[in-house]
């Protein structure tokens, strides 16, 4: 009879956990921060086909990084998600704060019981009708949920991006100064500078009317 | 039975991107309206003109306002033109609930199809599908629940604004310059016929699109003149480069009051 070999569930997490981080840090990073009329979402992404950033719904938006197939498998399950959820009752009714739940399930689910866990950190910014009531949510590749206040980073410069934007940021500021800060941000912690058309970004802005999501093009980037 | 939409991620559904309505029917919330075989016919809401024709800058269409139930006028303002997308426009004409529940999928499969594969369908596409809609309709449309839309958009490859009509089992026909339906169709379509021109501006396409439904009005008692006295105008959109928008009320109120202001 074979007797299974015994693994202590702290030495099996922490190796998953370890799996999961060496894959994400691979990856480039995606920077998210508040500005006056919404928040800015910007990823370094050479592709200007395969995004990393995309709308979800009205005034929700979507981030990840890590490994593409698995990132992409969430945000179309988070499409889903909040389609079937403003057709079954009403648009006002899809919040981020229940796509973040269902994200944080989801991934919880995979950590713990599938054979590998995703690569993948995500992150989902809800614009609301006053800066109190936008929301940023962080979800990591074991399922842990955090809301985040005014700006966070996922990825491999996950530390580094933030502590550079919790530096230079400041509420209230308009569109171009937060892009400044997004780049001056990637530029500290990788030692270099970009080309506009490395930027892949986005916004959920308030001010855009109903679909609140727009993708920022590399002129824009340029410019601020 | 409605599923828990509110945790979990709707996974399992048809992988890749597949349509919205796919993704309902694996949900079991697909909208459906069983009728019994040999079912009587109701005398639900219908009643309609709604017509759509090119100008200068892309397409207008409009709509009248008066829903009714056999001899009752069922609704005064009911809203019949809507936004397919950002580019396209859909009127309904036929029995009112159906058709607005059809519309309602109809833009949030749009929608759907946009955010998956981060780019609009085509708008042939979006009327292909349409059809297709209207067509899964036809067991209720023997039972007397008919819907038949009109759809209209900017198509971006061609530059220029382009109609689309159709029939109750789902046909679809490209129109070249107008079109209308409802039971006060033919009225209005005669009324463009003789009316129509190439490159009319946006304030004369507006004039003309009321004047065709006030003529309508005129001879089909289930399509509703403008109401002066309740301050109820038709609905009118145009959809040109600069996308999807609608006629302001005042607009829409000047022209039609220059349309009784004729008939006298």
């Amino acid at each position: 009879m074979n007797v299974p070999f015994y693994v202590p569930p702290e030495q099996l997490m922490k190796d998953r956990a370890e799996y999961a981080r060496k894959g994400i840090a691979r990856g480039k990073s995606i920077a998210a921060m508040e500005y006056a009329d919404g928040m800015l979402l910007v990823a370094e992404n050479p592709s200007g086909t395969l995004h990393k950033i995309g709308e979800i719904y009205d005034r929700i938006a979507f981030a990840g990084v890590g490994k593409y197939s698995e990132f992409e498998t969430l945000r179309v399950a988070g499409i889903r998600h909040a389609d079937l959820k403003g057709y079954s009752y009403a648009r006002s009714d899809v919040t981020a704060k229940s796509l973040a739940n269902a994200y944080c399930h989801a991934l919880g689910q995979i950590f713990t019981q599938e054979v590998k866990p995703y690569e993948v950190g995500i992150m989902v910014a809800e614009v609301g009708d006053t800066p109190e009531t936008t929301l940023l949510f962080k979800i990591t590749y074991d399922g842990t949920l955090t809301a985040e206040d005014d700006v966070a980073a996922i990825g491999g410069q996950e530390e580094a991006l933030t502590a550079h934007l919790r530096e230079h940021y400041r509420p209230g500021a308009p569109l171009a100064e937060a892009i400044g800060w997004a780049v001056a941000a990637f530029e500290a912690a990788n030692s270099r500078t970009f080309q506009a058309t490395e930027w892949e970004a986005a916004v959920v802005d308030r001010t855009l009317g109903r679909r609140a999501f727009r993708r920022l093009s590399a002129q824009e980037m340029a410019r601020g | 039975m409605i599923p828990d939409t509110t945790s979990g991620l709707p996974w399992d559904a048809v992988v890749p991107a597949g349509s919205f309505t796919a993704l309902l029917r694996s949900h079991g919330l697909e909208p459906r309206w069983s009728l019994p075989s040999e079912g009587s016919v109701l005398d639900a809401p219908e009643g309609t003109t709604v017509l759509a024709f090119r100008y200068a800058d892309g397409v207008l269409m409009a709509g009248d306002r008066r829903a009714t139930a056999g001899n009752v006028i069922a609704h005064r303002s009911l809203q019949k033109v809507f936004p397919a997308d950002n580019l396209s426009a859909v009127a309904i004409s036929g029995t009112a609930g159906i058709a607005i529940e059809l519309i309602r999928l109809f833009q949030t499969e749009l929608e759907h199809y946009e955010k998956l594969e981060g780019s609009r369908l085509s708008l042939e596409g979006k009327a292909n599908h349409l059809a297709a809609m209207v067509r899964a309709q036809l067991p209720m449309a023997f039972q007397g629940l008919l819907v038949v839309p009109l759809f209209c958009g900017f198509d971006e490859k061609a530059g220029r604004g382009r109609l689309y009509s159709y029939d109750v089992v789902g046909g679809r026909y490209e129109e070249t310059d107008y079109t209308a339906t409802g039971s006060g169709g033919p009225y209005a379509k005669a009324h463009l016929r003789g009316a129509f021109r190439e490159g009319l501006s946006e304030d004369e396409a507006l004039q003309l699109a009321v004047d065709a439904l006030v003529a309508a009005a005129e001879e089909d008692s289930a399509t509703g003149g403008p109401d002066l006295q309740r301050g109820i105008y038709p609905n009118v959109v145009v959809i040109s480069t600069q996308g999807y928008q609608e006629v302001p009320e005042d607009r829409v109120a000047a022209a039609a009051r220059r349309a009784m202001g004729e008939l006298r």
